[in-house]
């Protein structure tokens, strides 16, 4: 089984950009990835892109041909969608086409186009991705979802909404050198506490926001990179994936996510390493509270013991794990098809050296955990320095 | 939510049916896992031996969240309590009306009804305190 290279990834800014198509998003994207792969775009032998609510929002379906002309790639292309963790699972089957023998060289990448929604609308396409009978019946939004399991969090093992402020003044700290992210910005607690309520104890500093944006990632296996001289020193060395119940009420816990433990377990066995050898993880901080379950599913804390790890200094940019140095989807924004993509992207350019906030990192494991709706479908992938 | 009323999604709609005629009912599989309908399996066990059983006339909050921002089709509805309640072997998602948003707490007893949004009128799932 051969490894897989991280040739080259490729990001739009993340922000509002209501007026641009979501192909046009993904033709720089997947244009970023090429030139800094030094790859050519005749080599790809298929394209894994994820993509949300396209549906809904550009009104476009069939994604996976029309992004594959938007790039330039004359190859078989496929849209993949599991909610937020979308382009998440295109890594994943890229990671195994390469490993297998399937390919060479693949394009895996993702775009979301939201803003053109307004706040209502964009409200309702998320929603989609809870279960249509048994929650957005009742009227559960996205943020109303993860209100739910915050406040069981709080009930079962204690915190505050002061310890979710925190993580929201690091993942904006973390943004500010980031040209790629849509907030940079600082912002502080009381900032923080004080932003109107969106579904308590969630307030809007708790939230990502709305993004529109793409990312692009060109996987290689060894032997392309070495007989093509690619300076390509990052490898994916470990996937999982992980599935719970759709609907909050139907779930075993409400405070705890089974189906990024699976992942994670999967994806470090994968890699043979463990939760202490990462040095930075990318985790999927739709809310404060998400990048809580994050750290507790990731093995890095047990559960419970995760929710002061910011405030505490233990994840911030100088703490001995930093967490979501890109900004995360708090502050760098999540255009939710591109997020897991994004993801990879970033934590390329971290290990590599290349990543404006690469001085954090002290050493050369990185992990990426990308959760789907309320984390009922979510993959985990290891990235390591290995040249 | 389809918008065409004259579409029923079957089982779903039984259920709501028969809660709004206090008979409200889950699924029971041979294990004793509950879960809601329509199933052909259970959920949590992938057993196909499933029968309808009565729910019990109160169950507990265990956790709440008041909605401020909400999609169209509740924006008439806002600010409104969603509640995830235990019921035993269920648990059921729905809205908990006839309440204080600020008084809400978890444990508290409610029993479920069905009643309708302010912004379509479309029946939905509530709780009442008891």
């Amino acid at each position: 089984m051969t490894g897989v290279r991280v040739a080259g990834v490729g990001l739009t800014h993340f922000g509002k950009h209501p007026e641009r198509t979501g192909r046009d998003l993904f033709a720089e994207a997947s244009a970023a990835a090429f030139a800094d792969a030094g790859v050519d775009r005749s080599a790809v032998e298929s394209l894994k892109y994820g993509n949300f609510m396209g549906e809904l929002a550009e009104h476009q379906g069939h994604q996976g041909p029309l992004m594959a002309e938007a790039a330039g790639v004359d190859a078989p292309a496929t849209r993949y969608e599991s909610a937020c963790a979308s382009s998440g699972v295109a890594v994943r089957e890229a990671v195994k086409d390469v490993r297998n023998g399937e390919a060479d060289v693949v394009l895996v990448g993702g775009a979301e186009r939201m803003n053109n929604l307004g706040t209502a609308g964009t409200t309702e396409a998320l929603a989609i991705a809870a279960d249509d009978l048994y929650e957005v019946r009742a009227g559960i939004t996205f943020p109303g979802a993860y209100a739910l399991m915050a406040r069981a969090y709080f009930e079962r093992y204690g915190g505050t909404r002061e310890d979710l402020a925190a993580i929201a003044v690091k993942n904006h700290d973390n943004a500010l050198p980031n040209e790629h992210a849509q907030f940079q910005r600082e912002i502080t607690v009381d900032e923080a506490l004080d932003a109107p309520m969106i579904a308590d104890p969630l307030g809007l500093y708790d939230a990502c926001p709305i993004t529109d944006g793409a990312s692009a990632v060109v996987l290689v296996s060894d032997e392309y990179a070495e007989a093509h001289d690619l300076d390509a020193p990052v490898a994916v060395t470990g996937t999982g994936q992980g599935g719970d119940k759709m609907a909050l009420q139907d779930r075993e816990y409400l405070a705890r996510t089974p189906a990024a433990e699976k992942a994670a377990e999967e994806a470090y066995a994968d890699a043979g390493v463990e939760a202490t050898d990462v040095a930075t993880a990318e985790v999927h901080d739709c809310f404060t509270i998400a990048e809580v379950l994050a750290l507790e599913s990731l093995d890095f804390y047990a559960p419970g013991e995760g929710i002061g790890a910011a405030a505490r200094g233990e994840t911030t940019r100088d703490g001995d794990l930093p967490v979501n140095l890109s900004g995360g989807l708090k502050a760098k924004g999540h255009p939710v098809g591109a997020t897991g993509t994004s993801q990879i992207a970033e934590l390329t350019r971290l290990l590599r050296g290349d990543h404006p906030n690469s001085d954090a990192v002290d050493g050369e494991v990185g992990v990426a955990h990308n959760a789907g709706g309320t984390v009922a479908s979510t993959t985990v992938h290891v990235l390591e320095v290995v040249a | 939510m389809s918008g065409d009323e004259l579409v029923r999604d079957d089982g779903f709609d039984d259920f709501l049916d028969a809660v709004a005629d206090g008979e409200g009912f889950y699924v029971e599989c041979e294990n004793g896992h509950g879960s809601l309908p329509p199933r052909r399996v259970c959920p949590h066990c992938g057993t196909t031996d499933l029968k309808e059983v009565p729910l019990p006339e109160s169950g507990e909050v265990e956790t709440h969240t008041t909605i401020h921002v909400a999609s169209p089709e509740f924006a008439d509805d806002v600010p409104y309590v969603t509640a995830v309640v235990d019921f035993g072997p269920v648990r059921l998602t729905g809205q908990l009306q006839d309440v204080d948003p600020d008084a809400v707490e978890t444990g508290a007893s409610v029993a479920p009804d069905v009643g309708s949004t302010e912004t379509t009128g479309e029946r939905i799932l509530v709780f009442r305190p008891r």
